[in-house]
């Protein structure tokens, strides 16, 4: 796989990631459990917007199109997205949201982390600007994780409900292929799986204190970050988030 | 603003200390939670500061509506800012209520059985992308023309929550403004809809300054306490006057076939809106009323477990710490 094209397929991963996450995050927008939450919810989904408008900018430049980031955003179809399943799940309670973020931030403060030592410089400035936005999104939903695990039975029995649902898409975040590989080998990026180890000692420290239990299965669905396979689900999301733009083509917002 | 028709409550306190209260205030000096107050002053501003805040929760809904919409990356992170601002709003406000010695809770409760209200305008539906640009330029301008004058409240609390509250609504309004812009400078499709929002916003706009004056009752005690500032009627005419320029540059049409400019008031003409309406929402009959209550009732008995949960958790953690002690 060429260099520019693997460069391009990372690019997606990351701005796919949080575009997708973040529109799943907002559509908590007025919902929440406690005003405190509507407020980190939507902080939340900001930055992951932010993130996304920087990502996928980028990959707009790296594949020399002349495509802005928004065009990437609203003008692909579901097998063009390459973000993890992980991502895309319906947002289910609270725990399950909750926990999905967790999920996801545990690995994508790793990811960051290793990011901002990347060979492109490019990357590792938007990698310094997001990390410090994602070690806030990290504390704080380690703290909702472990808050209501070690809470009542009913948060208890609901959190452990949404790991056991949710164990089976952290695997995909590991799992890497010929254009992770050509990442490596440009210093752009790190081997997925080499953030296993990290993640599962963060990981078993927060479930722990939150005295829920990881499934011992390793099984994981895969095919989101590889476009192969996505869920049911991310052809609704798209059909809304795309719709405006879908039916107006050519309109300036 | 979205605070309308505040009932002002009939003090009966000893009349020494109410007219040093009312020198006080008319001296310009800021009452502070722990001063001594009229029972009166003080409910009619829980009344005031609480249904204020729920504005700004149930304004979430009909934002929130297009979130997932939106039709640029840019337009959604302006659009999620803003719904995180006014919950925070919200929140300041609940605090301003809570140093009167109303908790968050109870006045969430009186909000959700419907014992208090929130502004009328947020029972009417946000139907196109141009809406959440006239929401921005109309429903967020009609409130700044209410909340910059409140900065001079005498309540203290309420007074610094205004200052900080409007700084933050001008931005809101800008961005509504450049929102609808873009969308009466665009393609036929999107002058139509500019056009639609305008037409559907403008006169539950005008009714956020609640009734006329003529028909205001609760009004005099409230502006001798200055938690209120000014008639509705004078903050609806500076708003029209502020509004029909903009709307003239939008190429937009003011959906009032009667208005026009007046040059020896040097003021606009325009047509009140249909009070009878304005009831009709304010008694529960608007377009919204039922689905944005059983939409913040089922918010708040879903999250139940949340907060049950993390209340437990915190206990948990306090007995812990106290007996590593």
């Amino acid at each position: 796989m060429a260099r520019e094209d693997a460069f391009f397929q990372f690019l997606l991963r990351m701005g796919d990631n949080t575009l997708i996450l973040g529109h799943r995050v907002s559509e908590w927008c007025g919902h929440a459990p406690v005003l405190e939450e509507d407020i980190a919810l939507a902080n939340t989904a900001l930055d992951l917007i932010g993130q996304t408008q920087m990502w996928l900018g980028l990959a707009g430049e790296v594949q020399g199109m002349g495509k802005s980031a928004d065009d990437i955003a609203f003008l692909r179809d579901a097998w063009d997205f390459r973000n993890v399943l992980l991502c895309e799940v319906p947002n289910g309670d609270f725990g399950r949201t909750l926990m999905r973020q967790f999920l996801f931030d545990a690995w994508h403060s790793i990811q960051l982390g290793r990011l901002m030592k990347s060979s492109d410089e490019r990357v590792a400035a938007i990698a310094e600007k997001a990390s410090k936005e994602v070690a806030y999104h990290l504390e704080r939903s380690a703290d909702t994780v472990v808050g209501l695990g070690d809470g009542t039975e009913e948060s208890h029995r609901r959190m452990q409900e949404a790991l056991d649902y949710l164990w089976p898409y952290v695997g995909e975040m590991f799992q890497s292929d010929e254009a992770d590989a050509e990442m490596v080998k440009a210093g752009i990026a790190p081997d997925p799986a080499s953030l296993r180890e990290e993640y599962d000692a963060l990981i078993s420290r927060i479930l722990g204190d939150a005295t829920l239990t990881i499934p011992e299965s390793r099984f994981a669905q895969k095919g989101g970050r590889t476009g192969a396979m996505h869920t049911e689900h991310l052809g609704h999301l798209l059909t809304q988030m795309q719709w405006l733009q879908r039916a107006y083509p050519g309109a300036k917002w | 603003m979205y605070a309308q028709m505040i009932k002002s409550e009939a003090t009966q306190d000893d009349p020494e200390k109410l007219a040093a209260f009312q020198a006080r205030i008319d001296a310009g000096e800021k009452i502070e939670p722990k001063d001594w107050m009229p029972e009166g002053y003080r409910k009619t501003l829980i009344r005031q500061i609480g249904q204020h805040a729920h504005s700004e929760i149930v304004g979430q809904l009909p934002e929130g509506n297009w979130i997932t919409r939106a039709p640029t990356l840019e337009r959604k992170a302006i659009l999620l800012a803003k719904v995180q601002d006014e919950a925070g709003h919200g929140l300041y406000l609940y605090c301003a209520a809570e140093t009167l010695g109303v908790s968050r809770d109870e006045i969430t409760e009186m909000l959700l059985d419907g014992r208090m209200k929130y502004s009328s305008i947020f029972n009417y539906p946000t139907l196109n992308w141009a809406d959440i640009g006239a929401v921005g330029w109309l429903v967020d301008g009609a409130a700044i023309m209410n909340q910059v004058p409140l900065q001079r409240t005498s309540f203290g609390p309420y007074s610094r929550a205004m200052i900080r509250i409007c700084k933050e609504e001008s931005f809101h309004q800008r961005q509504g403004y450049d929102a609808i812009r873009k969308m009466a400078e665009g393609t036929p499709e999107q002058k139509k809809m500019a056009q639609d929002a305008l037409n559907r916003l403008w006169y539950p706009s005008l009714m956020m300054f609640g009734p006329s004056d003529k028909d205001s009752v609760h009004s005099a005690q409230s502006m001798a306490w200055k938690i209120k500032m000014n008639t509705n009627d004078e903050l609806r005419q500076k708003f029209v006057d502020q509004t029909v320029p903009q709307a003239e540059y939008l190429g937009l049409t003011i959906p009032d076939p009667d208005l026009k400019w007046n040059e020896e008031r040097g003021h606009y003409d325009y047509t009140d809106p249909d009070w009878s309406e304005f009831f009709e929402v304010i008694k529960g009959n608007g377009p919204c009323n039922v689905d944005r209550l059983a939409a913040r009732n089922k918010a708040w008995d879903d999250g139940a477990w949340v907060r049950d949960g993390l209340l437990a958790h915190a206990k948990k953690k306090a007995a812990r710490q106290h007996a590593a002690e």
